[in-house]
């Protein structure tokens, strides 16, 4: 697995000769194999011996001495360039590793922990008279709160971001075009909080109105403009020009020719990246927290008073801090994530299925 | 008119080049659709604009009236009371905070999150890489609170035994010193932002390392290079301003995430020599952490703590994309 593919083809010529007087030395191809069983064998030895309990001490110790014997006998047999090169082969597969591990370690417990409590009544009923210390309740008002919050967000920011992206694409030139795309560019990395304490600052305190759904929304709108801008503005790249020309070339006004012409072209990417901004969003937790003050009960105007939300359910339930809310917790966190991985499938699945035909 | 606007200073954009006289105006017969449609999408580039404008404008204006009434430094002060009738608070020990907790997580990801770019451009086999980034990609997509979730009721659990290790050889330094109780400090929370960046700083640098020219590691292999020596000489030197632009753009991710910092960290208002004992705090963990008990004052003043971070992130990811700009233009 850690051959370089240009060595296997001319191995796979020369393997069962012996080695030419002109090729290097060069270990067989089984070797890495071999050294990692025997790496295992050595440190499960060296745990036992000396009674290591963490099987993670165990793995780490077969990590280091499956890479220093890889490098101390590829170094004595092929030379210390080759030696070198195996030892970075290992170390970028050993980061690849890394990265899967809390991927992997996060989904399994929320799925372990979170099918605990997760139900047909959880998912019906919402928190209203249940003790926080004690079991039952539910997170349908948490459901309710996110599809409206996140609804309204999409309803703002989806023809905001997509005009903006025509604009930057089929009319943009000149000193206002770069500003606005280097501002998208920034905007994206503006913390969520950040979003939250200005609609704060402006909708809450400054126009005197009351917690809502609405204001997170608000919110939510703003740090999913930039995500909508960008993916739109790719897809929009990638229509070939040919489709343009020919529609104004039979005299189409250009602003149809947009909008029957080039927008429907890319539609299916256009789609993918508005839902990942969905995905993007429906996680997000600070300006829930300072805008819509969460609650107990059902409540389905976003428009007047405080909601709940799925991640602001979630906190609530962890800073709780008993058994049976951090079962609530995880039970709304498979909720959430599932919900979440479900828009990412669905948007990637729309982006294969309606890619655009841009000829490449 | 910006649209009309080819002169030599800004000749025909490389992408959808129109003709002028398209846009209808030239032809001496303005068409109303389009000027509508024309006003409609430049009034939203506009009002994009106008945002960020409105957001750094409402910030200050508050975070200004909250200062004028600080009866502490707002710098130096190393307390957060700004419900108290004498108001005193300060940002030192969040700004402390957010920089380290930043930076820790900048040296735990950036490294690994080379190799996977490497491994995923250069290493893994070619009908695996396109699954394998979009794993990376999935770890992007987990909301942050459920990250939060995560760190404070799985890995802080699981790292005091990494702590005491760690206090048992580097105590000495007085950093790495480890006094028992949760893990829930500045080192953990800097090793949860490392697991939150990595697939911004990976995707970033993947691109880059993608774009190498072909001919440069033919070019190397042909000379009899190993791959590490490829990438080596011709793929780490061409991708070198990139992989610092996609670092900084996860500093700047860093440097804002609240809810897995709010729910990891025991905050407290002291900056303490050790990393690993519980305590300490950051510009966004704060924010949420003691936004339900503020009265006005206290909001204000939580809205001027804000207004750093902003500032704060704002010119990293400025700096960041400018290198990227800077690049495009130079590699175009």
């Amino acid at each position: 697995m850690s051959d370089l593919t240009l060595d296997e083809t001319v191995l796979a010529d020369s393997a069962p000769l012996p080695p030419a007087g002109l090729r290097h030395p060069r270990l067989p191809r089984w070797a890495p194999a071999a050294l990692a069983v025997g790496a295992i064998v050595v440190a499960a030895a060296i745990g036992l011996a000396a009674g290591l309990g963490n099987k993670v001490q165990w793995g780490l110790i077969a990590g280091v001495l499956f890479m220093a014997a890889l490098y101390g006998v590829t170094a004595f047999v092929e030379g210390r360039r080759q030696a070198k090169d195996r030892l970075a082969t290992s170390l970028v597969w050993a980061c690849f590793l890394l990265a899967v591990v809390p991927l992997v370690s996060l989904i399994w417990e929320t799925v372990d922990r979170g099918t605990k409590v997760l139900d047909g009544r959880f998912l019906s009923h919402s928190m209203a008279g249940v003790l926080t210390i004690g079991p039952g309740g539910g997170v349908y008002h948490a459901i309710i709160g996110t599809l409206e919050q996140v609804g309204l967000a999409t309803a703002i920011a989806a023809p905001i971001g997509l005009l903006t992206a025509v604009y930057l694409v089929e009319y943009g030139r000149g000193r206002l075009a770069k500003a606005v795309t280097f501002f998208v560019d920034v905007m994206t990395g503006i913390p969520s909080i950040v979003a939250g304490l200005f609609i704060l600052s402006f909708w809450i305190i400054m126009l005197d109105f009351g917690y809502s759904g609405f204001a997170g929304s608000m919110a939510l709108a703003i740090l999913m403009m930039p995500v909508v801008v960008r993916s739109t503005e790719e897809m929009l790249k990638l229509v070939p020009n040919e489709l343009r020309e020919a529609s104004l070339a039979l005299g189409v006004p250009k602003w149809r020719t947009i909008l029957k012409v080039v927008l429907p072209t890319a539609i299916g990417g256009i789609a993918t990246g508005v839902m990942l901004a969905v995905a993007r969003i429906a996680g997000e937790t600070a300006p829930i927290v300072l805008l819509v003050f969460g609650s107990q009960v059902i409540n389905t105007d976003p428009f007047n008073g405080a909601q709940s939300s799925l991640p602001y359910y979630i906190y609530e339930q962890w800073a709780a801090g008993n058994a049976a809310s951090y079962d609530r917790a995880w039970a709304a966190a498979l909720v959430l994530i599932a919900f979440v991985m479900i828009l990412n499938l669905v948007a990637r699945g729309i982006a294969r299925w309606k890619a655009p035909k841009s000829g490449r | 008119m910006d649209d009309m606007d080819i002169s030599p200073e800004n000749p025909a954009p490389p992408l959808a080049p129109e003709p002028a006289e398209n846009t209808g105006n030239a032809k001496g017969t303005t068409r109303i659709g389009d000027r509508i449609f024309l006003g409609l999408s430049r009034g939203s580039g506009v009002l994009l604009l106008a945002i960020m404008a409105a957001i750094a404008v409402f910030l200050t204006v508050r975070a200004a009236s909250a200062i004028s009434k600080d009866h502490g430094n707002f710098l130096t002060t190393f307390e957060w009371n700004a419900n108290a009738d004498q108001p005193v608070f300060g940002i030192a020990v969040l700004a402390f905070g957010t920089v380290v907790s930043s930076l820790i997580a900048m040296l735990i990801a950036v490294p690994v999150a080379i190799g996977i770019a490497l491994f995923i451009t250069h290493y893994a086999p070619r009908r695996l890489a396109a699954p394998l980034s979009y794993v990376i990609d999935l770890l992007a997509a987990v909301p942050s609170i459920v990250y939060g979730l995560w760190g404070a009721l799985f890995l802080v659990p699981h790292l005091t035994g990494l702590y005491t290790w760690l206090d048992s050889y580097f105590g000495w330094t007085g950093v790495l010193a480890y006094h028992g109780g949760a893990a829930r400090s500045l080192f953990t929370i800097g090793i949860l932002l490392a697991i939150m960046i990595l697939p911004i700083v990976t995707s970033v640098s993947r691109e880059v390392f993608r774009q190498v020219p072909r001919m440069h590691e033919e070019a190397a292999l042909a000379l009899g290079a190993t791959r590490w020596e490829v990438i080596r000489m011709s793929v780490l030197p061409f991708g070198r301003s990139g992989v610092i632009s996609a670092s900084m753009l996860g500093l700047g991710r860093a440097l804002g995430e609240t809810m897995a910092v709010a729910t990891v960290l025991s905050p407290s208002f002291l900056i303490s020599r050790s990393l690993l004992d519980p305590g300490g705090g950051t510009f966004a963990q704060n924010i949420a952490s003691s936004f339900k008990e503020s009265g006005d004052l206290g909001k204000d003043a939580l809205i001027a703590s804000g207004l750093v971070l902003f500032v704060l992130t704002l010119l990293v990811n400025g700096a960041a994309r400018l290198i990227i700009a800077r690049r495009k233009e130079y590699t175009a």
